[in-house]
């Protein structure tokens, strides 16, 4: 159990993708088909839809936000976003989704270290408190 | 901590300037909560980085915020769209894109942001003061704005920065406070060969390493000449924020925050001291060019960031009278094209075979030609983003390079100055 800072309050649940690499959703994620898109990532290729997903650091454009509405428009988005630094471009779209009526999605900050102990693949339960739980590991 | 809101910013938030203000209020407060600001700061410019059609999504938000009656409540210019409004047919976009993406650009002016559909604002007369509080979007001119300028934004993102417009307010966090804006990292550049930094190709890849390495923290650049130019401190922000989440550097000796290392740091011993080494910048370099076949060159794109007036005079003075035999795009303001069409050049430009790109550049939006292949950039934000977001293999050069490579047909660079 690993317990985090409620950036946007919500609950959910899903397989653990922990990202190694900081990510760009903008450029590096694409909302329709809700899969990480920059064929430099080590990542490239995954789908984040419905996943927890934990990412060590946000970077890059402040068009991020804008792809995060997309994701919650087009369905596609993860279940739950575990950020080890608080970051507002993320947190934002979810903030806009919800002032369009879409539904919204958890973002909970995370010490990286803690991240670190979560297990990848493994289903994983974001609580409205920011309590990250697995029951299976 | 709760957020301390002053009267007005209540009545705000309880609908007394409409609708829509109330709705951005709600997103402003709802941002400064989650950054845990005790309180909001008061801006005088904004820069809306929401133009650009991503999906259906912004254009909702947008039009909520004019059919409540938004209004911007400080100067505030708008970034690059999807759309190419001076030239049509130059973006490939079925009629409903083309349509939405319209929508999304209309629905900023008609809140009254100056249609200026750049990534580079500070390069069309949108110039904040040194210590002035602004909300800027678009990592590049986030960079500019606050390392070049000295003006205070943190990084907004799309919605926040329209939100903060109008409004008049953003959260008091961050780079808005002075306390957070010393360097704690100090790069020394003294072991780079003087013609080296003297040249505009060495910028892009600093940037390229400054996002890598140094990320989020905060850098004082020692040992660039004080000769560096506004266009160079500009490429090296643009690289800097697309690998790393870079919204300031400090250049000691050329930029506001900067006349003395002490300065920069603010009297402190910095955390990290990292001299540059040829290895270092070779590492950024190669980076920076994806394309596996050495000599095929099929496109050429320049300015990301949109493209000065004095860019497209060393561009002019490069082309004139030849004929380049690919693609060739130029990216820019519709405000700097004017300048140019006003001095002739623009006709030099298209003469020799140069596109005139504005409102968008080609890695936002589809204009590059479909058949892919591999696109010759001096950019280091076009040479990040070119591979995922056009498909394109990228290959990196100086502006001599690009000319010299899309008049000969094939790759043509230089490779001597990065040899030491």
């Amino acid at each position: 159990m690993v317990a985090g800072r409620v950036l946007v309050a919500g609950e959910g649940g899903g397989p653990l993708l922990r990202l190694d690499h900081a990510i760009s959703f903008w450029g590096g994620v694409d909302p329709v088909a809700g899969t990480i898109c920059d064929p430099r990532h080590p990542d490239f290729g995954a789908s984040i839809a419905g996943t927890v997903l934990a990412i060590p650091a946000a970077v890059g454009s402040s068009s991020s936000s804008a792809i995060m509405l997309e994701l919650l428009r087009e369905g596609t988005a993860p279940a739950a976003i575990l950020l080890a630094r608080a970051d507002a471009i993320l947190a934002l779209g979810v903030i806009v989704g919800r002032e369009l009526g879409y539904n919204g999605i958890p973002i909970v900050e995370v010490p990286v270290e803690q991240l670190a102990c979560l297990e990848q693949g493994a289903p994983a339960l974001v609580s409205a408190t920011g309590v990250v739980t697995q029951p299976d590991s | 901590m709760t957020l301390d809101l002053a009267l007005y910013e209540r009545a705000m938030l309880s609908g007394s300037e409409g609708d829509a203000t109330a709705m951005a209020m709600r997103i402003v407060v709802s941002a400064a909560e989650l950054l845990a600001a005790p309180r909001l700061v008061e801006i005088r410019s904004a820069h809306i980085d929401g133009c650009l059609h991503h999906g259906d999504g912004g254009v909702e938000f947008a039009e909520r915020l004019v059919e409540g009656g938004g209004r911007v409540a400080v100067d505030t210019t708008l970034n690059v769209g999807a759309l190419d409004l001076l030239h049509p047919g130059v973006v490939r976009a079925d009629g409903q894109k083309t349509a939405m993406a319209r929508r999304q650009m209309d629905a900023y002016v008609r809140m009254g942001a100056k249609p200026t559909f750049t990534c580079a604002p500070y390069q069309v007369g949108h110039l904040p003061g040194v210590g002035e509080q602004v909300a800027w979007g678009e990592s590049n001119a986030i960079a500019f704005v606050n390392s070049v300028l000295g003006a205070r934004t943190e990084r907004y993102g799309d919605f926040l920065d329209a939100c903060c417009a109008l409004t008049a307010r953003a959260p008091l966090y961050g780079l808005h406070l002075e306390e957070n804006r010393a360097a704690t990292v100090v790069v020394d550049a003294s072991l780079v060969p003087p013609a080296l930094k003297e040249r505009d190709v060495f910028y892009p890849v600093l940037g390229t390493w400054l996002g890598l390495e140094v990320g989020r923290d905060i850098s004082a650049i020692v040992g660039l000449p004080e000769s560096v130019t506004r266009d160079q401190l500009k490429a090296l922000g643009a690289a800097a924020a697309s690998t790393g989440a870079v919204a300031l550097f400090h250049v000691v000796g050329a930029t506001p925050e900067a006349p003395t290392l002490d300065a920069a740091t603010g009297g402190l011993a910095p955390v990290r001291k990292v001299a540059l080494t040829g290895e270092m910048l070779r590492g950024s370099l190669d980076r920076l060019s994806t394309a596996t076949d050495p000599a095929g060159v099929d496109a050429v794109a320049v300015g990301s960031p949109h493209f000065s007036l004095h860019e497209f005079e060393e561009l002019t003075r490069l082309v004139r009278g030849r004929r380049l035999v690919m693609p060739f795009y130029a990216c820019t303001a519709r405000d700097t094209l004017n300048d140019l069409e006003a001095r002739g050049d623009a006709g030099i430009l298209r003469d020799a075979g140069v596109e005139i790109i504005v409102d968008t550049c080609v890695v936002v939006t589809p204009i590059l030609p479909a058949s892919g292949g591999v696109l010759m950039t001096n950019s280091g934000k076009f040479a990040h983003y070119g591979p995922s977001n056009t498909g394109y293999e990228v290959l990196y050069g100086s502006l001599e390079d690009c000319v010299e490579s899309a008049v000969a047909g094939r790759l043509v660079r230089d490779e001597e100055a990065w040899a030491w």
